[in-house]
């Protein structure tokens, strides 16, 4: 019998703990898969934040050193210039991202750390209850905006991904989706390539991965996949903002 | 062969922490203690260490956590608001139980406050300064001599008991010149176990986790006793202090860093109108030298705390005495740095007021 679908080795057989719909769990499996393909285990260390993927490590069989709330990419710094042989990745959500962490974030894409984000965009604060996040859409009502983001108010959300691809020091940044299958499998060689990046010594690497966060914004799975694509993806639009990868490997 | 150099306060820091074989600093601009991450940015170069500047302090100490998690020995140096700064940091490595050495050239405040030599950051430093039921060792020393010393040895302390230690100086401190043994550092091999804790890729082990979220409160409990245990063995052994003529001392006065070498002088003019007047100086502020301290009580009628702040040391040495003998203060905050002859005419009048 063939075996065409199975859990990876570094894919700890632990149940989630996220919400039904959520899209950390595809995530994780994303990384373990990649993590096992490049056979990483033994090298590669995991920063997760402080929200609901702070308890990563039940999960991924690897290293992990939990940070405080945004110091994510300053820790990853650390690490990196302590032990430049190992693969660093933080794991983030959009307020430890681009709200309370930006000055770590963009400092560590601009001096060109060689570590790679992965930046889980949902939209809101998850753990915490669906508060508002610095990427909440406008109009978008969560616990702390009820009556939906004003830009007069709590100002426009911020694109912290377009941001760094306008920085020197990063090598590769991109926005994928987990809306369908196959935007989960671009997602999966996006993170793959994201890793190469810094294993190649390029400098920063970013994923910004679009995700569902049906809880908190009080809607079934399935309509939170369809707001993903129908919604977050018109305000935040996939693709590749900087890609040098390409260009090193010609030279 | 151990030299003799003259060397600057904030250059000896340094040196002493890369000879210890810190090979890991980072932090940011703020004055009085630029010397140092200058310093480092041009000696680390030349040993294969990492000099960093960070985006602030929140960033620097987070990358010291980073570094220390891979077992790399790791400082990062600021002053008064930068230190406030790194609190997150320190409560987080305390939490985390990452050895790392953190710097205070402490300025006068509260806020920006100023750039002179100042004591008011006892409190922050020994009382935690971070959120959370933790301790943390902190090292006052009072010549360029024992900053040499006492770097050094923050490193292995850090290292024996996984924790952040802090050394606490001021401007003066770090600017003063003075001739130094630059002896070469001895690792305490002995009392150092192997970093069976870092991350360096789960290669032939277990993957490993180095984290603070304990939701389950029995084991939040547990970890919070469990350090309990850690500081109560660092209250046993760390303890240091130095006493100046307190052998037949009817009046002491005790002071800590800068303030020790004014209260020094003092002691000495005191004692040349024939006066029987001491000093004890705590080396280490946490662990405070308690037994030490009431040993001296016992044999004297008088203490007097003299800080350059409006008293906060004195609340540990009311503490370890116990109301055994009346504990007078003395204390110049905001930056000034007062003579000895301003100290011996207040040890003066105690000594007639209290008719020692």
């Amino acid at each position: 019998m063939k075996t065409i679908y199975t859990r990876p080795k570094s894919l700890k057989p632990a149940p989630f703990h996220y919400c039904p719909g959520c899209g950390h769990s595809i995530i994780h499996r994303l990384i373990c898969e990649i993590i096992d393909e490049m056979d990483l285990q033994g090298k590669i260390i995991c920063i997760p934040p402080a929200g609901c993927a702070v308890l990563a490590y039940n999960y991924f069989d690897i290293d992990v050193c939990e940070s405080a709330h945004g110091r994510g990419c300053a820790v990853a710094t650390g690490m990196k210039r302590a032990a430049p042989d190992k693969i660093i990745f933080t794991y983030q959500g959009d307020g430890d991202m681009a709200a309370i962490g930006t000055a770590e974030t963009l400092h560590a894409a601009n001096r060109g750390e060689k570590i790679t984000s992965i930046f889980v965009n949902n939209a809101v604060y998850g753990m915490t209850g669906g508060q508002m996040a610095p990427t909440t859409l406008l109009g978008q009502k969560t616990s702390t905006s009820p009556y939906g983001r004003n830009p007069d108010v709590e100002g426009h959300p911020l694109k912290i991904t377009e941001l760094i691809g306008t920085l020197p020091g990063a090598a590769y940044v991109t926005r994928t989706s987990l809306a369908t299958p196959a935007k989960i499998m671009a997602t999966k060689k996006a993170i793959k390539k994201a890793l190469e990046a810094q294993m190649a010594g390029l400098g920063y690497s970013l994923v910004e991965v679009l995700s569902p966060c049906p809880t908190n914004w009080k809607v079934s799975s399935k309509d939170a996949f369809r707001y993903l694509e129908e919604t977050m993806e018109k305000e935040y639009p996939i693709g590749v903002l900087k890609d040098i990868t390409a260009k090193k490997k010609d030279s | 062969m151990d030299k003799k150099v003259l060397m600057k306060g904030t250059d000896a820091l340094a040196e002493a922490a890369i000879q210890a074989g810190c090979r890991c600093y980072f932090g940011y601009p703020i004055t009085p203690q630029n010397e140092i991450p200058e310093y480092m940015s041009r000696r680390m170069p030349e040993v294969g260490g990492v000099f960093l500047q960070g985006e602030s302090e929140v960033a620097s100490i987070n990358m010291v956590l980073g570094a220390a998690a891979t077992g790399a020995r790791a400082m990062t140096s600021s002053s008064s608001p930068g230190i406030s700064l790194k609190q997150e940091g320190l409560s987080f490595l305390a939490a985390l139980e990452l050895p790392a050495v953190i710097v205070n050239i402490n300025r006068g405040g509260p806020g920006l406050g100023n750039i002179a030599p100042s004591q008011g950051d006892y409190y922050q430093a020994t009382r935690g300064g971070g959120h959370g039921d933790y301790r943390m060792p902190v090292y006052a020393p009072a010549s360029v001599q024992e900053l040499y010393d006492i770097t050094m040895n923050t490193f292995d302390v850090a290292d024996i008991y996984r924790t952040p230690v802090m050394i606490l100086g001021d401007g003066m401190m770090g600017q003063i010149v003075e001739p130094i043994i630059a002896h070469e550092y001895h690792k305490p091999e002995d009392e150092l176990s192997p970093k069976d804790y870092i991350l360096d890729g789960a290669q032939g082990r277990p993957s490993r986790i180095i984290k603070s979220l304990i939701l389950d409160v029995r084991d939040m409990e547990e970890h919070n006793w469990k350090l309990k245990r850690k500081y109560d063995l660092m209250k046993q052994k760390l303890p240091q202090w130095e006493e100046f003529m307190t052998h037949d001392a009817k009046m002491n006065i005790v002071a800590y860093g800068t303030a020790a070498r004014i209260a020094k002088g003092a002691v000495k003019r005191a004692r040349s109108e024939g006066l029987k007047v001491g000093l004890f100086r705590p080396i280490t502020l946490w662990p405070f030298p308690d037994e030490a301290i009431i040993t001296i009580a016992k044999k004297s009628k008088l203490f007097l705390v003299f800080e350059m702040s409006t008293g906060q040391m004195i609340d540990d040495v009311r503490l370890a005495v116990q109301g055994k003998i009346p504990c007078e203060f003395y204390g110049r905050p905001g930056g000034i740095v007062p003579a000895p002859q301003e100290l011996a005419r207040i040890i003066e009048r105690h000594w007639i007021q209290k008719e020692l």
